[in-house]
């Protein structure tokens, strides 16, 4: 009864959505704004990947705020999971299955340095490519990934991720402050370096420089979520 | 021709969002509830970025391929905002299910009808 | 769009509706997370025949391993089936 109930009412609001939908025709040319940013981010800013350039400059704010809420999570997930390490002896249940057979074992190590490369590529080429930091850090993390489910004794140095993340973030704040002090108009995030030609790997100026931090940073950030998660004590005696 | 396409993939979006609501309200189970969570994500950026597509537009990549040509670029906001709520998504999802496991930890069960101290 | 881009379009969107109806009603939770995946994996399709490569990348890196296997490590910690006690 509860589910009809559920069903029906999700039924009349799905229809009522979709008829808002239908209004706006699929395909239709109705740009406003975006005209702007694809006329200026070819010409003023030199950067082919109009994605990358709202991302990162014209929208170089939320992006901070994103990294935030993803370092937030991660320390978040490590307070909620990792808290009276000493009390519990059982072993994790990751760690205590039966060892990722050799062809796992030896497929992951010939496939990590690959994955790096392509991580780095994906972020190096952000502006200029499909791609940027965050993908690149999602990929830099699946490597990682890959490591921590195929070797039992495999250990992520929180000291070093945790410098790796501090200094990315470092790095894109005063970035961002360096526009205040040095940029032609003042305000944060804004390119004070020589933008280069379109399609060249220098061109962008700070951007290039920006998502190259954030790159770093969000692949910290998503291996030291894995990592926690990989890292679970055994369940059961707990308060 | 465009009406079924305009029909087919806003229906499809929509459709996937009421799964996902539909299995955050009907199911007991903590961990199905953040698969209905995971599942409306979904659904959302579709629609989003449906709302961006733009009949024979390209990526809104100036590569040297559309150089010096009259190309129509489809809308790059939608793009750059749905990126963000990937992340986020993500990043919401990994939060949720370490509660889960803490709260499996303390009650020894992830159905919310038999976690007493959710029960109102 | 031509032929073949609509025909792996409306292929995507079916596969798509078809693994959320299953990971919304599968019991046994590890099945539910593969149709999640699967939903991922059929959006990153749809997201580059939209001509939003940015979006299909981070899609395919993050909806299809990470949040797969963050699933699966959540699930081995607690318990398999939905109506287990």
């Amino acid at each position: 009864m509860r589910k009809l109930v559920i069903l029906s009412l999700l039924l009349v609001l799905g229809y009522f959505l979709l008829n808002t939908f239908a209004g706006a025709e699929f395909g239709k040319d109705r740009k406003v704004l975006a005209n702007y940013y694809l006329e200026k981010s070819p010409s003023e800013l030199q950067v082919a990947n109009t994605v990358t350039a709202i991302v990162v400059n014209f929208r170089g704010f939320d992006t901070l705020g994103e990294v935030t809420v993803l370092f937030l999570a991660a320390t978040g997930m490590g307070t909620i999971l990792l808290r009276r390490r000493s009390k519990h002896t059982g072993l994790n249940p990751m760690r205590t299955s039966p060892e990722a057979s050799k062809i796992v074992q030896a497929a992951g190590k010939l496939l990590f340095p690959a994955i790096m490369i392509l991580g780095a590529y994906v972020f190096i080429h952000g502006h200029l490519t499909p791609g940027g930091g965050f993908q690149g850090g999602a990929i830099i993390a699946t490597g990682f990934l890959l490591l921590l489910i195929s070797y039992r004794q495999f250990k992520v140095e929180h000291k070093y991720v945790t410098w790796i993340e501090s200094l990315a973030g470092l790095t894109f704040v005063s970035i961002g402050l360096l526009g205040i002090v040095l940029g032609p108009h003042n305000s944060f995030l804004e390119n004070f370096l020589n933008v280069g030609t379109l399609n060249e790997l220098t061109s962008g100026g700070v951007i290039a420089l920006v998502y190259i931090a954030v790159g770093f940073k969000v692949a910290a950030e998503l291996t030291g979520i894995l990592d926690t998660l990989v890292n679970i004590r055994e369940t059961g005696d707990i308060d | 021709m465009n009406q079924l396409l305009t029909y087919s993939v806003y229906g499809t979006a929509i459709l996937v969002m009421m799964i996902g609501i539909y299995a955050m309200l009907t199911k007991k189970n903590l961990i199905k509830i953040v698969i209905g969570m995971s599942i409306l994500d979904s659904g959302f950026n579709l629609l989003l970025i449906a709302l961006g597509y733009i009949k024979g537009g390209t990526a809104p990549i100036f590569s040297p391929a559309v150089e010096g040509k009259d190309v129509i670029m489809v809308d790059p906001i939608p793009q750059a905002l749905v990126l963000t709520a990937i992340v986020i998504g993500f990043g919401v999802t990994a939060v949720a299910l370490s509660l889960v496991i803490r709260l499996y930890r303390k009650h020894n069960t992830i159905k919310i009808d038999e976690i007493k101290t959710l029960r109102w | 769009m031509d032929a073949i881009s609509l025909l792996l379009l409306f292929f995507s969107l079916i596969i798509m509706i078809g693994a959320a109806v299953y990971a919304a009603i599968m019991k046994d939770l590890i099945f539910a997370t593969i149709g999640t995946s699967l939903i991922s994996l059929s959006l990153s399709v749809i997201f580059y025949l939209l001509h939003a490569p940015d979006v299909a990348l981070t899609e395919a890196a993050i909806g299809v391993a990470l949040s797969t296997i963050v699933f699966i490590i959540a699930i081995r910690n607690t318990k398999r089936y939905e109506d287990e006690k």
